[in-house]
């Protein structure tokens, strides 16, 4: 208000309900007359005020009591019957309810009942003491008690006191005072007058200096935090000049604390002893100067601003951390005694520790010398046997402490001691030329350290590694039957004795029995049993199942074999098997290594020793080398991969290709060395037309050689394209095989059978057939000796496209040998009639060479047999014939022109 | 008026040695250069790295922390950082200044035998006994590589980056140039082991050295061998070859401790001149420096 009357302009919080401004001109109001001041009662009654004396309000019924009528006293009615019960009149009883209330005589609220005042009743002092009373000299009077008992004492205290706390002492358990500094050891001398010293307890203390070390105290009572109520007007925080310090005297340059964060009690609370040099005397300038004095310049004292503080709070006493908790040494503090004046920055519910921790000491580690390498050489192992004065018992116990004591093979070093030569070796790859020391790398003393460090290249292609060995066994299938005795020898010398743990591969899983016969076939191999084979074959299966398992199982155990166990110690078996039946293939293959070789022998770099790849660089390290993708959306990282068919021919493909191109086939060789002995006469009779077709044919091959895959399927489908041509051709080659035969003595086919065979499709694949042969043998003669097959087994020959090269042409030789094992299953027959539709070729395939494993003991079909029935699987996926070559497709006029010349040829 | 330029002057073979370095770490297993080939790595066999100065030939820092002998040092083309290989299995990213590892990088599973940053020290490319190139990332705190390069199929001898270009040679005999640019892995031939490879200064052709004591000049490109570089003997031992700065002479180490160098264009009998069991050379653009790693070691 007052603000408001000396600047109305300004607005101004106001808190609370402002009064009525007062109007200076206004009269005062009326004094209300007394009739219009009234008084109700809570329930809202006039109350009138009566009785000056009692000062009450008026009671009762309109200032009676009791009744309307005003008091009436209360009849006592009693008679024989009805005895009036005694009536006790309680103090209640004669109160209104307003005596209740709150400002009542005898007001009703919850209170502590007397069981738990401050005073606990006992009852039995209390009856002891009334007994007492009657004994004593003026009855009933308990006078000289009530004179001695003491001030009523909390229920808090009394507890206390039963658990034996006594007055003066400290709560808490019993401590072993330790004897306390000297802590006013030189004393401060008093000059004149003087307060005596603030701790003024620490006298008694000093005698408990000497007190024994089994004795123990209770801890010394503490005088509770002083909340003494503000009396001045200062305000908060803020202490004012104290006179008392004036008068002692500070020093005039001293620093003055206003805001003393902590009274002086407070300090003395915690035991801080201030050591505070306090001088006595009177002094300041209040006082002014003596006249004796000549010193008179502080008369005019002039207070300088950097004795005061000017921020609130201002620095921090000691470590200036601010109550952060750093790491010890920071905070680390020699004096004990200092520790003690931080307390009040410890954390709520932490202590100080009483012993400090003891500091860990680190050692360092040793240094190591400068000629020590990390490589551990176990000790040469004990060769048991030639200990001579060892006993047998603890020889045995050696051995199988230690594992492995002798060394299997004394000729064979370690996995470490092997050079890649060696490597190469086991590994089956050609050498390289010039020297291949890679251990010759590091010269000097370190050379057999390094060694150790050598490893396998584990990741061999599979394909490759496979291709190796189907290498090897298609020149085995190739020789005549007499060889398939050989391979099992071969077979039998490899497994002989190898360790039983390192057989993992189980190649027919699909079928659990036949898994289970070959596991025994390997288990006699191992044992070196010769008859191994025999022995495991199941005698209740027909001769021709038998027989075709007997193929496959020893092909399966040549594939597999053991390695050589220093090498198998490094691969493990995969996890996780994806896929069983597909591998990652690059998709580009590397070309034939022997070609680079005589290219690098003739020093005709270039062409034949380059090689491109599509290779797709990881997106980010195409980033940091500032480099764009060059194959952007292809989620490929590295070589392209193709999954294929474990066991596809696709997967031999080139590589059989390429041997045949580089070394001469061995198969060409036996083919036609086994044709010439069978239709010498057919090859002269051949047409010069043929042997174009042938030169043609060659040269389509040798244009397609380098993609393997393409190649195929243009031998199947495309080569059909020139079908009419070659369909005389063809005829007249059938009708030399038919010759052939008749002179051959061989059986005579049935009629129903030759019709088969001169479906349409067989026909243009018979075709093929000689086209892909002719590719694989280069040789005029070979082809000779393949159309030499009858033609009621052309069917057998359309097989050979699909099974590759050289088994099938082989094949089929074989198979113009006996023509009857054709004959003899009407059922591949049908099998050909139904299959005409998709893929013929593969299903006549598998037709055959179930025939020709049935009908001979040739070695060379019985892998291949799966490797087409893989392809049968793989079928469907193939694009249909047509797309390879769309434009080629035959159709069907043209095969029936085909057939129906051949017909016609054979009625010539 | 302007005098005209003094004609340049043909190039010439080092004349004589400027300086020996007695490095004191047991053999020395690879001697580099930095990018301005003032200063010189040496990887020691016994663990440590050393870095020189060329100029004064004063040693100014060891770089410790392999354990095992460091075989391979490259540093980063602002001279702040150094990356290093060895028998260990590790690659080792290091700070020049201080000489702290930055980063330890293990993943080989043998010992590394070559290393190199690229142009911009963002990757680091390391060929291994193990048959592969990893390809670190400098910039992330990944500890697995960009890439693995596994196409080859004996240990990885050498390796050498130019701009996008990458160049291992390989024990398998192979000489493998992996385009970042295009996406084409190019294969050559060379039917012996492969124990250096470079780039000439023109980027138009490689440089390939194996163990059947020649030395194969390929047009990059197409992979024709433009020269064939004979005479010296290397037939077991990972000795280095490079080309000179102006592309004029091919330098090769041989077995004999001579250091063999072959005029370019007249591929005629090599001259050669004696260091002192160098094992090891490298060129540097102004004048030819020729780093001798001393083989044996207490030397």
């Amino acid at each position: 208000n007052m603000a408001r009357d000396d600047d109305g302009d300004e607005d101004f919080v106001t808190f609370g309900t402002a009064l009525e401004p007062l109007e200076d001109g206004r009269p005062l109001r009326k004094p209300i007359p007394l009739h219009e001041q009234t008084v109700k009662d809570e329930k809202g009654r006039y109350q009138r005020f009566h009785g000056a004396f009692t000062g009450g309000f008026s009671a009762g019924y309109f200032n009676t009591v009791g009744s309307k009528e005003g008091w009436t006293p209360s009849t006592f009615v009693s008679s024989r019957q009805q005895k009036a019960d005694k009536h006790h009149a309680r103090p209640e009883d004669f109160m209104d309810e307003e005596d209740f209330g709150e400002h009542g005589i005898a007001p009703r609220q919850i209170t502590t009942s007397l069981e738990f005042s401050s005073s606990r009743r006992d009852e039995a002092a209390e009856r002891a003491k009334a007994v007492g009373a009657q004994a004593a000299l003026i009855p009933g009077d308990t006078l000289l008690e009530e004179l001695i008992s003491p001030a009523k004492s909390s229920i808090g205290v009394e507890l206390l006191r039963r658990m034996g706390w006594r007055e003066g002492q400290g709560v808490g358990p019993r401590v072993k005072r330790k004897p306390r500094r000297q802590q006013q050891a030189g004393g401060t001398k008093a000059y004149g007058c003087m307060l005596p010293p603030a701790g003024s307890e620490d006298s008694e203390d000093e005698y408990e200096e000497f007190a024994p070390d089994n004795v123990t105290f209770a801890p010394k009572d503490v005088t509770p935090v002083d909340f003494s109520p503000r009396l001045g007007v200062q305000g908060l925080g803020y202490r004012g000049l104290d006179p008392g310090l004036a008068l002692l005297g500070r020093g005039a340059d001293e620093h003055i604390d206003l805001f003393r964060p902590q009274s002086e009690s407070r300090s003395r609370l915690f035991g801080d002893a201030r050591s505070s040099v306090r001088r006595g005397g009177v002094a300041g300038q209040a006082f002014g100067v003596g006249a004796l004095e000549d010193d008179d310049e502080d008369v005019y004292h002039r207070d300088s601003m950097s004795r005061y503080d000017t921020v609130l709070g201002g620095e921090e006493p000691g470590d200036g951390l601010f109550g952060w908790t750093a790491p010890q040494q920071y905070t680390k503090k020699k004096d004990k005694s200092k520790d003690a004046s931080y307390l009040g920055k410890i954390l709520e519910g932490f202590t100080l520790a009483q012993n400090p921790p003891e500091e860990k000491v680190i050692f360092p580690p040793p240094a190591l010398p400068s000629n020590y390498r990390p490589v551990h050489r176990f000790r040469p192992q004990v060769d048991v046997s030639r200990l001579s004065g060892v006993s047998p018992a603890l020889a045995q116990a050696l051995k199988t402490s230690r594992g492995h004591m002798i060394k299997e093979d004394p000729q064979q070093e370690g996995r470490h001691q092997l050079d890649s030569g060696q490597r190469r070796t086991m590994l089956g790859e050609d050498a390289l030329k010039g020297e291949t020391h890679s251990s010759g790398f590091y010269a000097g003393s370190d050379v057999d350290i390094c060694m150790d460090h050598h490893l396998f290249r584990c990741d061999l292609r599979p394909a490759e590694n496979k291709s190796q060995v189907a290498k090897q066994d298609l020149l085995v299938g190739v020789a005549p039957p007499p060889s398939g005795l050989q391979q099992q020898q071969k077979v039998l010398a490899a497994w002989r004795g190898s360790n039983a743990s390192t057989q993992t591969f189980k190649p027919f899983e699909k079928t659990p029995s036949k898994q289970a016969r070959y596991d025994l076939y390997l288990d006699r191999l191992r044992q070196g049993d010769t008859d191994a084979l025999e022995q495991s074959l199941d005698q209740t299966m027909t001769e021709w199942e038998r027989s075709r398992e007997r193929e496959e199982f020893v092909r399966a155990s040549v594939l597999y074999r053991p390695s050589s166990s220093s090498l198998s110690s490094r691969f493990t078996s995969a996890k996780h098997k994806e896929d069983e039946d597909s591998v990652e293939v690059n998709r580009d293959e590397e070309g034939d290594v022997d070609d680079k070789q005589n290219a690098v022998k003739m020093k005709m770099f270039g062409k034949l020793t380059r090689e491109t790849f599509e290779w797709h660089p990881d997106k980010l390290l195409c980033k940091r080398f500032n480099v764009p993708d060059p194959h952007p959306g292809s989620g490929v990282v590295g070589l392209p991969k193709v999954k294929r068919d474990k066991f596809s021919v696709f997967n031999f493909l080139s590589v059989m290709e390429s041997r045949e191109m580089a070394g001469g086939s061995t198969q060409g060789v036996l083919v036609s060395e086994q044709s010439h002995g069978l239709d010498l006469q057919s090859s002269e009779k051949k047409t010069a037309g043929d042997e174009e077709e042938q030169q043609e044919e060659d040269e389509e091959q040798e244009e397609e050689e380098s993609r393997p895959s393409m190649d195929l399927f243009k031998a199947i489908f495309a080569s059909s394209s020139d079908e009419k041509s070659s369909s005389s051709s063809e005829e007249s080659n059938d009708e030399e095989d038919r010759k052939d035969k008749e002179e051959g003595k061989t059986d005579l086919q049935p009629a129903n059978l030759f019709t088969i065979t001169t479906s349409s499709v067989t026909t243009s694949s018979v075709t093929t057939s000689s086209v892909t042969t002719s590719s694989v043998t280069t040789s005029s003669v070979t082809t000779s000796s393949v159309t030499a097959s009858s033609v009621t087994t052309s069917s057998v020959t359309t097989s050979s496209v699909t099974t590759s090269s050289v088994t099938t042409s082989s094949a089929i030789t074989s198979n113009s040998h006996t023509g009857a094992g054709c004959s003899a299953h009407p059922t591949a027959c049908v099998r050909v009639r139904v299959c005409v539709c998709v893929c013929v070729c593969v299903c006549v395939c598998v037709c055959v060479v179930e025939n020709l494993s049935s009908s001979l003991l040739f070695p060379g079909a019985a892998s291949y047999q799966k490797s087409a029935q893989e392809e049968l699987e793989f079928g469907p996926k193939l694009p249909p014939p047509s797309t390879p070559a769309g434009e080629h497709r035959p159709p069907p006029s043209s095969t029936i022109i085909a057939n129906t010349s051949t017909a016609r040829l054979l009625s010539r | 008026m302007a005098f005209p330029q003094p004609k340049p002057q043909a190039p010439q073979l080092p004349q004589h040695l400027l300086r020996t370095i007695d490095c004191q770490q047991g053999a020395v297993r690879a001697v580099r250069f930095n990018a301005d080939g003032n200063y010189v790595l040496s990887c020691g066999s016994d663990k440590s790295l050393k870095l020189w100065s060329v100029s004064q030939g004063t040693f100014l820092k060891t770089y410790s922390g392999h354990g095992y002998e460091v075989l391979d040092a490259d540093g980063s083309y602002d001279n702040s950082q150094i990356c290093s290989c060895s028998s260990d299995k590790s690659v080792i990213l290091w700070d020049v200044a201080t000489g702290q590892v930055t980063r330890k990088l293990r993943g080989h599973a043998g010992k590394v035998n070559c290393v190199q940053f690229n142009e911009e020290a963002t990757v680091i490319l390391s060929g291994s006994i193990d048959g592969t190139v990893r390809c670190w990332d400098t910039r992330s705190r990944r500890f697995e590589p960009i890439q693995v390069l596994d196409e080859a199929r004996d240990s990885i001898s050498s390796l050498k980056v130019a701009q996008h270009e990458l160049l291992t040679g390989s024990v398998d005999g192979r000489v493998r140039r992996y385009d970042l640019r295009m996406g084409q892995l190019h294969v050559d031939f060379v039917n012996s082991p492969i124990t250096c490879v470079c780039f000439s200064q023109d980027g138009q052709c490689t440089l390939s050295s194996s163990l059947d004591s020649t030395v194969r000049l390929l047009d990059k490109s197409t992979g024709e061998m433009l020269g064939e570089f004979t005479g010296h003997k290397m037939k077991g031992y990972k000795l280095d070859c490079c080309l000179s700065s102006k592309d004029t002479h091919v330098l090769s180490c041989s077995e004999d401790g001579f250091v063999y160098c072959w005029d370019l264009v007249e591929v005629c009998s090599p001259l050669c001149f004696k260091v002192l069991n160098t094992r090891l050379i490298n060129t540097f653009p102004g004048e030819i420096q020729l780093c001798g790693g001393v083989a044996n070691a207490n030397s």
